[in-house]
């Protein structure tokens, strides 16, 4: 029987790779551990082992071509023997004429993807409030949370030479999820530090830097990682200043992928937003888009007190269109009202707001005209926009990955009651991550997780429809 | 930057070529006299400070100095030695708890320490930070820190920032026998090595984490040892005498000033009160504690030199002794009627 070769998935956010590079062609006889291709993830390029022994009867993808799906056949081996010009179990193939790089894969288009579709998805058509920071007229050009993040960076590191980047695997491998790709190139191996894995010591040791007057930006891998660091980030970085009777603060980025990715388990899968927000002498921020992740990343770089940034791994390969400004930066503390609207208002951030926008969508076409505001800045919490915004439309729906119990809705569930109480015409209710701790299997974990029809069931219970 | 030649150019782990294993407890550095101006400043430094501490510990019983405090008397020829061996205002210096000392050695303020005690708004963090949350930006003074053994990576990052900035400054980084169990000391061994960082490890061994002592808590006792596996080189001090703390200083700082990494310094040494205030010290027995004050106080080393080399008389060093309260007296009035920290200070430093 010939054997289908599907695109392998290389990480745990994986969803579609660009097929770089075949290194057999169609004849060549292969065995087990042969290096057969180079598929680029959006994280690394890597090469591909062939598991089966035979011969190349197929290259159903010809080389260059992007956005190939996780488990499109690629290639059919035949088994020693076998005819090489019997059809095959797999979708007609296109002629092996190089394509064009842009080109569809024809074999992605005709077989998609069996595995289950991650929370992330196209963007759906929502009318975005203009940002009143950015002035009109200003060109748009879309880009990848991650490019603006590193954008962000390198733009505050050439702006002030003590800013610099500390963390495991930021220099030479650049970047565990490519965030600080291309840092140490331009700014050399003394402003782009990799660290052994300590991330207590490296904390500490860049809350240390901090408070000599330097500008560290510390990536964490994952926010998980930073519970070892933890006591470094709150004893040392947050209040000092208040110890010291203002003397002596330390203006740092604690920065990195925080909350759940797909399928990586309970210890590698937890959002700290409401822990981080509980902590006076703390700034946190949650970007969703691209625009204000690189924005609020510039504010939080020139900020003089410790900024906890936290970023999303699935949010990385989303793009959305960034105003090309020379210096773009954006005001912490400030909420974004993503959509307006006057029926209910729905709270979110970070990854919150795919369920969000998705929920508001269908809503809309139930007759439901949902406000979301994406709160980007959790300390200090801008109250005052969902207080208005809950004068306008009485009800609240907040969404949020994080656990249930003192999550950052209860906090808004409980500002709104002693500050708009009158103005409330339904209970507060929230959809969080379930209160448990993450489940691997598929299933299971999609089930921990909020879902767009959580929000949309919860916005009906308070609209009363 | 160190940084850059670990890490750059080389697939080898940076440690290659650097020989291993063959670092053990230095030699100990000879002990130099002192000159009569040295012996005079080391006298009336270590004075200051366990006066001032005597006081400290009269006012907690008075109810005037409230929540955690923790008594150097014993320790001084330490910090006084080291402070003899670095630029004050330049190197820098962070601690854990047991700061007081520290501080007064720095040449910060009597009263701004005192009135912390106190909480009075005069006190050097206004009152909001306590016995052991005091800096100083002038005096290079970096704390004063609760959190056992959180100061050694700090004082990594202080260090660091001398590299990242090129200077030749140096940071001490105290710690007692108790932190040096902490994990996060031997991260900050590992990058101090790794990058070549400016900062002397000074692990003040008084015997007792509170109440535990080193024996029962240290499956290696020698802590000059404790940067073997890291290869930084370490030596034993008697903490005591405050001329063998200073040589050791001058070679350890000398070190760290010439790039070559981090230097760990054990400085054997006693408090003689108890781990804080609270502390009933029963883990000890009296006749240790008085052996010690008998045979090796670091004040009457140092005064019966001066006397034995007729460089002060019994008056000269009373005098000494008069000008010395004076200072603790005037400190402690301040103190207790310096005012507390208005209301309003509550909201402020949370955010710049």
């Amino acid at each position: 029987m010939p054997i289908d070769i599907l695109m392998p998935a290389l990480s745990p956010t994986m969803e579609e790779g660009t097929l770089s590079k075949w290194l057999k062609k169609e004849g060549d006889t292969v065995k087990s551990g042969d290096v057969i291709a180079e598929i680029e993830t959006d994280k690394a390029t890597m090469e591909v082992e062939a598991i089966d022994e035979g011969t190349i009867a197929k290259l159903l993808v010809p080389e260059g071509t992007e956005n190939v799906k996780v488990n499109t056949p690629i290639a059919v081996i035949a088994a020693d023997g076998e005819d090489l010009s019997a059809s095959t179990g797999a979708p007609a193939a296109p002629k092996a004429e190089p394509a064009p790089a842009a080109a569809e894969a024809p074999a992605a288009e005709a077989k998609p993807a069996p595995a289950a579709a991650p929370v992330a998805a196209a963007p759906i058509a929502i009318q975005v409030a203009a940002d009143p920071a950015i002035p009109e007229g200003t060109t748009f050009v879309s880009t990848t949370v991650r490019e603006a993040l590193r954008d962000a960076m390198a733009e505050e590191m050439r702006r002030d030479p003590d800013v610099f980047v500390i963390g495991e695997e930021v220099a030479e491998y650049q970047g565990a999820y490519k965030i600080t790709q291309g840092l140490l190139q331009e700014f050399s191996a003394e402003r782009v530090i990799d660290t052994p894995i300590t991330e207590h010591g490296f904390a500490g040791l860049a809350t240390g830097a901090a408070l000599a007057g330097l500008r560290p930006i510390v990536e964490f891998m994952t926010f998980n990682f930073a519970m070892q660091a933890i006591d470094q980030i709150i004893n040392s970085a947050a209040k000092t200043l208040y110890m010291s009777g203002g003397q002596l603060g330390a203006p740092i980025v604690f920065r990195g992928p925080n909350g759940a990715a797909a399928r990586v388990g309970a210890q590698h899968s937890q959002d700290y937003s409401s822990w981080y927000s509980h902590i006076p002498g703390l700034k946190v921020v949650v970007p969703y888009t691209a625009a204000d992740a690189k924005g609020l990343l510039k504010a939080a770089i020139r900020d003089p007190n410790p900024v906890i940034f936290l970023e999303n791994e699935i949010l990385y390969g989303h793009s959305f269109d960034v105003p090309q400004l020379d210096d773009f930066v954006l005001p912490i503390g400030k909420a974004r009202i993503h959509k307006v609207g006057k029926d209910v208002t729905i709270v979110s951030f970070g990854i919150g707001m795919t369920y969000a926008t998705k929920a508001v969508a269908e809503l809309a076409e139930q007759g439901i005209d949902a406000e979301l505001i994406d709160l980007r800045t959790l300390r200090p919490l801008d109250i005052d926009t969902v207080i208005e915004s809950v004068k306008k439309t009485g009800r609240c729906v907040t969404v949020e990955e994080g656990w249930p119990q003192n999550s950052i809705g209860s906090h808004i569930a409980s500002e709104l009651m002693e500050k708009a109480f009158d103005f409330l015409d339904a209970p507060v209710l929230k959809v969080t991550g379930k209160d448990v701790p993450m489940p691997y299997a598929a299933n299971l974990e999609k089930l921990a997780l909020p879902n767009v029809s959580e929000v949309v069931a919860a916005v009906k219970a308070v609209t009363y429809r | 930057m160190a940084v850059a030649k670990a890490k750059v150019g080389s697939k080898s782990a940076p440690a290659a070529g650097r020989k291993t294993a063959t670092v053990k407890s230095a030699k100990p550095t000879p002990v130099e006299n002192f000159s009569k101006d040295q012996e005079l400043f080391a006298y009336r430094e270590m004075l200051l400070i366990r006066r001032f501490e005597e006081k400290a510990g009269q006012m907690y019983g008075m109810g005037l100095i409230g929540g955690f405090c923790h008594l150097y008397i014993g320790q001084e020829a330490v910090v006084v030695g080291m402070q003899m061996a670095i630029r004050t205002g330049e190197d820098q210096t962070i601690t854990g708890y047991r700061d007081h000392g520290h501080m007064l050695v720095a040449g910060m303020d009597s009263k701004g320490v005192m009135a912390e005690l106190t909480g009075r708004r005069g006190g050097y963090s206004h009152g909001k930070g306590g016995s052991m949350h005091m800096f100083s930006i002038e005096k290079q003074f970096f704390g004063g820190n609760g959190i056992v053994g959180a100061q050694v990576s700090l004082g990594t990052g202080l260090a660091f920032a001398n590299r990242y900035r090129k200077t030749d400054n140096v940071c001490l980084t105290y710690f007692g026998d108790g932190a040096a169990n902490q994990g996060q000391v031997y991260e900050s061994f590992n990058m101090a090595q790794l990058w070549k960082l400016p900062v002397v490890y000074i692990i003040e061994n008084n015997r007792y984490a509170m109440g535990t002592s080193v024996s029962r808590s240290s499956a290696q006792t020698d802590f000059s040892r404790r940067g073997v596996s890291f290869d930084i080189p370490g030596e034993k001090v008697d903490g005591m005498d405050v001329r063998a703390v200073k040589a050791a200083g001058d070679k350890a700082v000398a070190w760290c000033r010439a790039g070559k990494g981090p230097y760990i310094l054990e400085m054997e040494t006693y408090r003689y009160r108890g781990h804080s205030m609270s502390d009933p010290a029963k883990y000890r027995s009296k006749d240790e504690v008085q052996k010690m004050r008998n045979e090796h106080d670091p004040i009457e080393q140092v005064r019966a030199r001066l006397l034995q080399q007729e460089w002060a008389t019994e008056d000269d060093l009373k005098k000494i002794d008069a000008e010395v309260r004076d200072i603790v007296n005037s400190a402690a009035e301040f103190a207790q009627n310096d005012p507390e920290p208005d209301a309003s200070e509550l909201w402020t430093d949370i955010l710049k």
